[in-house]
């Protein structure tokens, strides 16, 4: 059974109107448990409508949406946010409470767990994005560091322990470090327990590392759907999306073309290790 | 030039509140020069940003723009025109209900006579390379658009410099490429001087020259060479080496004869 399924899904917005513009054009989709998903594509390719529609904020104008193979429509708002928990880009800029604990207590108050249950369901959330409980609980959202908010706005998304987690752009303007650290939490917290990713980004590196399956999207379509290796060895691909190859992509295509041999080679330790093997040989055979 | 001597900058200095975001700055920035500032969350780079065009006063010191001091009120519109100032997101800095209208708002703003805004905004949307769509709603643009308006309204103002606060965060890598060649051409071709603060580490080495904060100072500065031979302490301070570099000085470490640090892929097949 797929956890979630998307059946020639179309979405226009504002519909009948002069402005009208169709931003999701006829895509079906699977999504099984424990999944770990990336969704590419470029600016107005349709990410961020494609998530809201799964999560439920948007109705497909055609089509059907199922979860748990019941139609969206039929789930209520508070059951849903137990199963599918979103977190939007710049989420800080949504912060409303006047403490840390409130800020995270919200969600899951709301899905209706027991004010006995709450602070536990808080601690867990905070500890889960390395924010140390006590220390920060009484403080204000607004005070934190970019990272710190950052990481206290996925908890707030974490407390209501979802089964998927869908992310935009979770590390956007975050420092180097400060990106490794969120997606090591975020990794630590889907493995553990199992749970769905759906990560959407345009950091293509960050994506490499994280995710096995992956969506492009080009002008409202699936453009392709399927294991990341296989989408890096298609150079093509890449470039039909207007997307900019990783780094370590454009590394490998210099290098292959110069004729290292770099099959299944993705990180630089690995590229590293090839080279060294490639030059060794050639010295062997030379001499 | 631009100088800062003895910079500090304090937010609501005298309250609970008091966070101190720059330490005693000094830096000079010659005219032209292509400067990128990096540094963590929190550095103090987006501060160091608005200190440079009068928008923030420092606490203690002096920021001097061709003889200019920020501290004399009556400077503050001359250094304004000299020092142009864009930031990350596109969306916050439009005004116009067409390119050409926000392109000439800071013109108008200036007072010139309308045959000299109209050459400015010619001149402008062709450095961006935005011509054609002159007559367009910004709202249609895509973000990478959108933001080389932002940029093309400030050079119609002519600046000697311009600073721009991560203008690449909120862009696709597509619209990313797009504002760096804009910048980089700005540098080569008009000589207009360039401090980019940026994240990203592909960015910055195009500049000649680069500073690092950490924690409100700057704890490092030179040629993006001798910047990134450091990766052990940027990595200390929250930032990171290009991914080449990464590799090349693997190679290094593995007895491999290629020079170290190298920055692009380029230059990294010459080697191999």
């Amino acid at each position: 059974m797929a956890l979630i399924s998307l059946k020639n899904v179309q979405y226009i917005y504002l519909e009948k109107t002069p402005l009208e513009r169709e931003a999701i054009k006829d895509i079906s989709l699977d999504i099984r448990e424990g999944e770990s998903i990336g969704i590419i594509g470029k600016t107005g390719s349709g990410k961020s409508t494609l998530i809201q529609l799964i999560s439920g904020l948007l109705y497909p104008t055609q089509g059907e949406i199922f979860i748990k193979d019941r139609d969206i429509r039929k789930w209520n708002s508070k059951e849903l946010c137990k199963i599918i928990g979103i977190v939007f880009q710049y989420p800080e800029h949504q912060f409303f409470a006047e403490t840390v604990f409130e800020e995270v207590a919200f969600g899951p108050r709301n899905i209706g767990i027991s004010d006995k249950k709450l602070e536990n369901c808080v601690r867990e959330a905070l500890i889960t994005v390395g924010l140390p409980y006590e220390e920060i609980k009484d403080r204000s959202p607004f005070n934190l560091s970019g990272g710190e908010k950052r990481r206290l706005a996925i908890a707030s998304i974490l407390a209501m322990n979802p089964e998927v987690l869908i992310l935009d752009e979770p590390t956007a303007n975050i420092d180097p470090k400060g990106k490794i650290e969120i997606m090591n939490y975020i990794n630590r917290w889907i493995q553990s327990k199992n749970k769905t990713l759906i990560l959407v980004s345009h950091d293509l590196d960050e994506i490499i590392k994280t995710v096995k399956r992956i969506i492009v999207l080009k002008e409202g379509k699936i453009i392709f759907d399927g294991p990341i290796e296989k989408l890096f060895l298609n150079y093509e691909k890449v470039e039909e999306a207007e997307l900019e190859l990783p780094e370590i992509l454009k590394l490998r295509k210099v290098l292959e073309d110069k004729g290292y041999p770099l099959e299944g080679a993705f990180t630089v330790h690995e590229i590293v290790e090839r080279i060294v093997a490639f030059k060794e040989h050639i010295s062997i055979w030379k001499s | 030039m631009i100088q800062l001597r003895n910079v500090s900058y304090v937010y609501h200095e005298g309250t609970i509140q008091e966070k101190v975001a720059l330490k005693d700055i000094n830096i000079e920035i010659p005219s032209p020069s292509f400067l990128a500032v990096i540094g963590a969350n929190g550095s103090g780079k987006s501060t160091f940003a608005r200190l440079l065009n009068g928008l923030f006063i420092p606490t203690y010191g002096d920021v001097i723009v061709d003889g200019l001091n920020s501290k004399n009120f009556e400077n503050l519109w001359e250094i304004r025109k000299r020092v142009g100032l864009v930031f990350q997101n596109p969306d916050n800095q439009i005004v116009g209900m067409t390119v050409e209208e926000d392109v000439a708002f800071g013109c108008e703003n200036l007072g010139l006579p309308p045959k000299e805004i109209e050459e400015r905004i010619a001149f402008a949307l062709k450095s961006v390379g935005m011509e054609e769509y002159r007559k367009y709603p910004p709202h249609l643009l895509s973000g990478g658009q959108k933001q080389r308006i932002a940029i093309a309204g400030i050079l119609a103002m002519l600046p000697k410099y311009i600073v721009l606060d991560e203008p690449t965060t909120m862009l696709d890598p597509k619209g990313r490429k797009e504002i760096m060649e804009v910048i980089k051409k700005l540098y080569k071709e008009e000589k207009t001087s360039i401090i980019l603060i940026t994240h990203h580490m592909e960015e910055v080495v195009w500049a000649d020259r680069i500073a690092v904060f950490n924690k409100g100072e700057i704890v490092l500065e030179g040629s993006p060479k001798e910047i990134f031979m450091e990766d052990e302490k940027l990595e200390k301070w929250g930032l990171s080496v290009p991914l080449v570099t990464k590799l090349s000085k693997c190679l290094v470490e593995r007895g491999f004869e290629i020079p170290h640090p190298i920055l692009t892929i380029e230059e990294l097949s010459v080697w191999l």
